[in-house]
């Protein structure tokens, strides 16, 4: 009995499973920041404290070359396919939106990661010596005076970035749901993290979890009717699904809106704004700097592949309430930015607009439109990088100055500041020469190829109101007599001014030359399985 | 008895913790409402699952619990360190951010 037991072959299962085929050329990129990630942590947990910074930066900022390199290699093989593989059972795929996207997000990440490692504006940097002290306290007042740092913020801040560069590149929604904590849960920890004002920065870090968190159960339960709906995650599977199937539609639009919702917040679009203001007010400010940029690329690139792959063949049922979305989401930012006292919400309200002229961009569902809602992402980004470099630079004795009334005058105090402040403002608004100009004009001029005049006319008017807000920070700027007490401009170090730069180079270049770009950018489609 | 019973059986779940997050006043109490909803999202899943004759489904409901247990631990760990400041958990004491 026991030897038969023991001879008897196992009996093979019906389909067996087979380990997928992984593409590890094209993924190397996103191993190398998640790698590198997992060894920042074990840094903060085997290395002593006073040695932490200098080798979590290096670590950082190598982590980023060797990304690049590796994409740079991927994409200079010659056997790279060119219109995209589609790999780890078909979760992941790295197309050149999507690698235009990576592109994107690295480059942007080092200017945020230079603004998170800078000590020279504030000794020991904008972040806090131990997230557990408690405000107000002693040790609080000695921490603001000394030059510590909770230095977990670099493989949070790579653990952030891979989650937005899966994001970006997911060709199923649970890839995508799972990339997006990925990419949040650092962020909500990050906002809680800034030097001074721990309160406001503390509540900022609450609001934006609970709203996040909130998002994502929608996004969530979009993604679970889906799956009724279609029997699969997977975006070709639900717009195959779209195509033919006895499945009640109420489950593709109930499933699509609530997917949609989770993905406007992450956008901060329209009516689904409603935390950034207070986020971007209360986070330190290269953490702001980071999340306006990278996050608006990540979720924004989610965003068109989920329209342009799962969602292209039902674009007749959803395209008109996105249009909707996308004129409410421009004239909040350009209203309520103009009733705006504090930079910082200023330039929020900036961004919510920005967003809506992203979303006239997505919602186009043309090859323009795809390619010019790319390369606005790379401008927006490297702008409103340099935005916030420049906020963290007017500072009085309590940290930075934020209040507009403070900026008056500016101009005669630092000359340099107010000129490369007003470039960055007139780049926001979209004025000739500037990389804002050649993006709203790629998506306006896509949005009415594809038939979207009114919107188009619309976000014109919203632009022309939005330029208002920002020709009044300049003439503030200039046209003002400083206040006695006025804030001072600290002259920044190395890593500040570095960023700065490339924010502002980026934004220069681009709106002068910006052809070679616009190619990079359209230079293939979404890859479709 | 028919799947269908616990599809509203969810949905009603999911309101409920919907509905939730928007009245409740505690930040502890709220962050509860949006982990009602996660597991209404999973009895979603595993039903759909079983109405498709597939195992996928159950799969994904693996996959939300872990993301709900790493947001419980990053949400108390930020929910504890507002509260040890301002001895409350209330979120609208949290009102020093606004227009």
């Amino acid at each position: 009995m026991l030897a038969t037991v023991l001879t008897a072959q196992p009996v093979p299962p019906a389909d067996k499973l087979s380990a997928p085929a992984i593409d590890y050329g094209a993924i190397m990129p996103v191993l190398i920041v998640l790698g590198a990630a997992c060894v920042g942590v074990l840094v903060e947990a085997f290395l002593p404290k006073h040695q932490r910074w200098p080798v979590q930066v290096v670590l950082s900022l190598a982590t980023l070359a060797g990304a690049g390199i590796a994409m740079a290699v991927y994409l200079g093989d010659e056997s790279t396919p060119k219109n995209g593989v589609i790999t780890l059972a078909g979760t992941l795929a790295v197309d050149r939106p999507a690698l235009f996207l990576w592109g994107t997000l690295l480059v942007l990440t080092l200017g945020a990661l230079l603004l998170i490692a800078d000590r020279s504006v504030e000794p020991g940097g904008a972040f806090v010596a131990e997230a557990a002290i408690r405000p107000g306290t002693i040790q609080d007042r000695a921490q603001v005076a000394g030059t510590g740092m909770q230095t977990e913020v670099f493989p949070l801040t790579l653990f952030a970035l891979g989650g937005m560069m899966v994001f970006t590149s997911a060709n199923d929604l649970l890839t995508m749901f799972i990339a997006l904590e990925v990419l949040s849960l650092p962020l909500y920890l990050m906002c809680g993290l800034a030097r001074r004002r721990r309160l406001l920065s503390q509540e900022a870090a609450v609001k934006y979890f609970l709203l996040g968190a909130f998002a994502s159960a929608f996004f969530l339960y979009g993604l679970a009717l889906l799956y009724g709906y279609a029997g699969s995650v997977k975006l070709a599977d639900i717009s195959n699904a779209a195509a033919g199937t006895d499945r009640s539609d109420a489950l593709l639009f109930g499933g699509l809106g609530l997917l949609v919702v989770g993905l406007l917040f992450k956008a901060s679009v329209g009516p689904f704004h409603t935390w950034t203001p207070d986020v971007y007010q209360g986070a330190p400010t290269p953490i702001t700097a980071f999340m306006a940029a990278c996050t608006k690329v990540a979720a924004f690139g989610g965003m068109l592949r989920v329209l342009q792959v799962g969602f292209e063949s039902t674009s007749w049922e959803w395209r008109g309430v996105l249009w909707g979305v996308a004129i409410v989401s421009m004239v909040i930012g350009a209203v309520l930015g103009l009733t705006q006292t504090d930079v910082k919400r200023m330039i929020a309200y900036s961004s919510i607009a920005h967003a809506g002229f992203l979303l006239i961009g997505s919602i186009a569902l043309t090859d323009q439109g795809l390619s010019g809602t790319l390369f606005y992402l790379l401008t927006y980004g490297f702008t409103t990088l340099a935005a916030f470099g420049v906020i963290s630079l007017v500072r009085n004795a309590d940290g930075e100055a934020t209040h507009l009334s403070q900026w008056a005058g500016l101009a005669k105090r630092s000359p340099v500041t107010a000129a490369v402040f007003t470039f960055i403002l007139l780049a926001l608004a979209g004025i000739p020469l500037t990389s804002g100009f050649v993006g709203k004009f790629v998506i306006f001029s896509a949005a009415l190829q594809d038939g979207m005049a009114p919107l188009v006319v619309i976000a014109l008017i919203a632009s022309a109101v939005a330029a208002f807000f920002y020709l009044r920070v300049i003439v503030l700027m200039y046209f003002s007599e400083p206040a006695a007490d006025g804030p001072s401009v600290t002259v920044p170090g190395a890593f500040t001014t570095a960023s700065i730069t490339l924010g502002v180079i980026a934004t220069l270049v681009l709106g002068v030359l910006p052809a070679f770009a616009l190619d990079w950018a359209g230079s293939g489609t979404f890859a479709f399985q | 008895m028919t799947p269908t019973y616990y599809l509203l059986l969810s949905a009603l779940l999911f309101s409920i913790g919907a509905v939730g997050v928007l009245v409740r006043r505690n930040a502890i109490v709220v962050f509860m409402c949006i982990e009602l909803m996660l597991n209404a999202v999973n009895l979603t899943l595993v039903t759909f699952s079983r109405i498709n004759g597939k195992l996928d489904g159950q799969v994904m409901a693996f996959f939300v619990m872990v993301v709900a247990a790493a947001e419980v631990v990053v949400g108390l760990a930020i929910i504890m360190s507002i509260f040890r400041t301002r001895r409350s958990a209330s979120v609208d004491d949290s009102n020093l951010l606004k227009y």
